[in-house]
């Protein structure tokens, strides 16, 4: 009875979005004050409606309710606590159950952190967002209903979570990821909400920054877990592999990334306003082709949600309405929208516009990677295959570019920067830079590679020039103290994320060029060496876990003799399915990790196992809580909360805005 | 001219839709090499041992092509196969090592043996790129004229080779005759 009280409220849910798409919009349209006002009271309609019944179908997993198809496809009642809460999002109708309540859960911050926009505005972001849950919940009751029943004979124990997803990588990631996903349909919705009133001005920038910055910030913190968990769970020891599923959050990001630079464009200058509207569409276009791209089975990956072709027609029908309604919308309306002010060819608009063209370029081609083979095979009927050697081929040399001018960019001015100016002042630090480069990883590792040069080169002209930048904006500052505290929270949030695109850069050169490995075979007491580490199988033993039986090896780790902690890697197989799974050791550090991963046990008590040494590879991570922390401090610079220049400019614009400037 | 290029956001996406529309009634499940039916494509590389090696060098009979790495660990799992293989003389298996170090990949043979009749070495992955390699372990059934006949990507074990392998190698053997 309980589950059938879920769908219901999933029903009510989806009636009350059908409201909210419509009323508020049409009422926007019309100048229908009391439409308009119903799109908050919707919104919240919709978010509890589906807060119920996500609720209620967590309650059906914690209490191994196998009557219900997906618990009982994905929960077992041995599975830990923790694990039966979070299989609730371990298959494809219970993640898109959460999806969609995010959606929602952006939708109600909308409605109340805009009390300062005009409700003409927020009734039309709200009712966009508010057809995406009804596309969305459409989708669910069509096709993938979460609370589907096995009746008349429910089993009597479920068939347990996927033995990979067993792990706290699983907890965080898929949600963390689609927040960050779902947070680019607000930033869709403002741009769409922009174009159907005509009015694409320096406000509408305004109002979405803080929005695309929080967005932004959690897909790099969702991705960043994804690239996390992959590494220690999947037992590669790799860390991003371009897997077709990985591929479209960081298109996203790619599009994201270029979107949060060109808002602050149309912002402070009033230029790129159409392309930006285009960034946010294709920003939001990347999230939905990963919906799509994960739920139809169109490409083989690791991420495996089961294949349906009615699912994936679905979607695409939602893709196809959603990204070819606004980009017709774009087609018919940007027209109107006219840049005002001139800049010169050395600018800071122009380095934000190579900024972006590296970006679109960089996503353009990984989009197009990920979708060749199966365009290849539409066209020609043949298969082809695309690997990592070319994502590298061409990812790298462009982020490169984009680092390069990511140092020039912040030192220059809008409108016009004097070539001179720059030169002088990015001419030692360049030295600087190169000299570092080379010392440095000689230092450090007492090997020369060019890889780790360049990375290292490039990663101190990040950090050089951001010195150099904050050096000269508190120049002429009465204290350095004092200067510091003159400068805007968005300025060190720029300043912030820049500077974890250093510590990845470091954390990537140095990981992929120096990293070691060794799989041996070990018996009791022998020991294997790498570099100046040494590992030392003492013996296995057999133990049980709360659904599992393990084998567990411990390792004595020493570094040059001196010991460090043991570790104790293990050969776990759960007991629902009989699935064997690998549990790696690891011992994690700032500028190493050392891990292992057990094999397969030989005669006289030997195993097979791999050892590895990866210098510097948290800096990886370490990089994207810097870029995630710029974004959110960047969001809560106190000039969007400044209510009085808002509504000055507010009334300035609606001036300005009844008649779109035609050329 | 000046209205119409913001239409072509819009014609973009209607081509990219109609791909991916077309895409979900393919058969993707599978991963057949490009080059299935084709010759393998011509290298001159060296072995892991460092002696050149050419097309002209491999064998004049149906054989294996088994892409392997030392730091691969599913290729754990398929090497007794390979051993078995190899030791029985069934089929010659060549390898492909695939983006590992020199020193590494010699290591590994030494400590888990060596079936293959030899491994070409392909460091880059330049070799990986011409064949569509995704990753190793893959594994790709070349007939005596030396064309690309099938192809299986992640670990051949035991049932792998049953299931699979004999019946399109005896397929093969019955074409040649």
């Amino acid at each position: 009875m309980i589950p059938e009280l879920g769908q219901f409220s999933l029903i009510l849910a989806f009636c009350l979005s059908i409201l909210l798409g419509t009323l508020p919009i049409i009422g926007a349209a019309r100048g229908n004050v009391l439409w308009m006002n119903l799109a908050r009271p919707l919104a919240a309609g919709v978010f509890v409606f589906l807060g119920i019944s996500i609720s209620i179908l967590a309650y059906a997993f914690v209490t191994d309710d196998f009557s219900v198809q997906i618990v009982a496809a994905q929960s077992n009642s041995l599975l830990p606590m923790r694990y039966k809460l979070t299989a609730l999002w371990g298959g494809h109708e219970g993640s898109f159950l959460l999806w969609t309540f995010m959606l929602a859960g952006w939708m109600l911050a909308v409605s109340i952190y805009s009390k300062s926009m005009p409700i003409e505005f927020v009734s039309r972001v709200l009712g966009v967002l508010g057809m995406l849950c009804f596309a969305y919940i459409l989708f669910m009751l069509a096709t993938s209903n979460p609370f589907m029943r096995i009746v008349p004979l429910p089993p009597a124990d479920g068939s347990d979570l996927n033995t990979a997803l067993q792990d706290f990588g699983f907890i965080v990631h898929p949600p963390t990821l689609y927040m960050g996903y779902v947070g680019f349909s607000v930033v869709f919705a403002f741009a769409i909400a922009a174009l159907l009133s005509g009015r694409l001005d320096a406000a509408w920038a305004r109002w979405s920054r803080p929005w695309a910055n929080v967005s932004w910030a959690v897909l790099t913190i969702g991705i960043a877990l994804g690239s996390w968990w992959a590494y220690y769970e999947l037992g590669w020891g790799g860390w991003w592999a371009w897997d077709p599923v990985e591929n479209p959050p960081l298109i996203t990001w790619l599009f994201g990334t270029a979107l949060v630079h060109s808002l602050a464009v149309t912002e402070k200058r009033g230029v790129f306003k159409s392309w930006t509207v285009l960034l946010a569409i294709l920003a939001f276009s990347g999230s939905l082709l990963g919906t799509f791209i994960t739920r139809s089975g169109l490409l083989t990956s690791v991420h495996a949600f089961a294949s349906d072709p009615t699912r994936g027609v679905f979607i695409l029908g939602i893709l196809g309405i959603a990204v070819g309604g606004s980009l017709l919308l774009y087609a018919i309306r940007a027209p109107l929208m006219k840049s005002e002010f001139g800049f010169g060819l050395v600018s800071r608009e122009v380095f934000i516009l190579i900024n972006n063209v590296l970006l679109v370029v960089s996503a353009a081609s990984v989009f197009l990677g990920t979708l060749f083979p199966m365009v290849y095979q539409a066209l020609t009927d043949d298969l082809i295959s695309i690997g990592p050697p070319y994502f590298n081929a061409i990812f790298v040399p462009l982020m490169m570019i984009l680092v390069l001018f990511l140092g020039i960019g912040p030192m220059s001015r809008w409108k016009r920067t004097s070539t001179t100016y720059l030169l002088q002042q990015v001419a030692r630090v360049a030295v600087a830079s190169l000299v570092i480069g080379v010392v440095l990883p000689l230092i450090v590792l007492f090997e020369f590679s060019l890889s780790a040069t360049i990375s290292v080169a490039l990663a101190a002209w990040i950090v050089l020039t951001i010195a150099k930048d904050i050096a000269n904006k508190t120049a002429n500052k009465k204290s350095f103290a004092k200067g510091l505290r003159s400068l805007s929270l968005s300025y060190y949030g720029m300043q912030f994320a820049h500077a974890g695109i250093a510590v990845m850069l470091i954390g990537v050169g140095l990981t992929s060029y120096f990293s070691s490995e060794r799989s041996v075979l070990l018996a009791p007491g022998e020991s294997v060496a790498l570099g100046s580490y040494s590992f030392q199988f003492e013996g296995s033993e057999s133990m049980r876990g709360p659904n599992y039986i393990a084998d567990r090896a411990t390792m004595r780790v020493t570094r040059n003799g001196a010991p460090l902690p043991n570790l104790y890697p293990e050969r776990r197989i759960y007991l629902a399915t009989g699935t064997p799974s690998t549990e790696m050791a690891i011992d994690a550090g700032f500028f190493r990790d050392l891990f292992i991963t057990l094999g397969e046990e030989k005669e006289n008590d030997a195993w097979t196992m791999t050892v590895y040494v990866k210098p510097f590879v948290r800096w990886i991570w370490l990089g994207s809580i810097f870029m995630a922390l710029g974004g959110t401090v960047a969001a809560a610079d106190k000039r969007y909360r400044r209510l009085r220049q808002r509504k000055q400019d507010q009334a300035k614009e609606t001036l300005t805005s009844m008649e779109p400037s035609v050329s | 001219m000046g209205k119409i290029k913001f239409y072509l956001p819009a014609v973009f996406f209607i081509a990219i839709a109609i791909l991916l529309w077309r895409g979900l009634y393919l058969d993707t499940r599978t991963l057949p090499s490009m080059l299935i039916d084709k010759p393998m494509p011509p290298f001159s590389l060296s072995t892991i041992e460092g002696s050149p090696i050419s097309n002209v060098d491999l064998p004049n009979q149906i054989f294996l092509l088994n892409v392997w790495g030392s730091y691969c660990l599913p290729c754990l799992i398929e090497h007794p196969t390979f051993m078995r293989l190899n030791e029985e003389g069934a089929i010659p298996v060549v390898g492909v090592n695939y983006k590992d170090r020199n020193d590494l990949a010699l290591e590994w043979l030494e400590t888990n043996g060596d079936p293959f009749t030899f491994s070409i070495e392909d460091l880059d992955g330049r070799f990986g790129i011409d064949l569509g390699v995704y990753g190793a372990p893959e594994t790709y059934l070349v007939d005596a004229d030396g064309v690309i006949r099938y192809r299986h990507v992640s670990v051949l074990d035991e049932t792998v080779w049953q299931e699979e392998f004999i019946p399109a190698i005896a397929e093969l053997r019955a074409e040649s005759n």
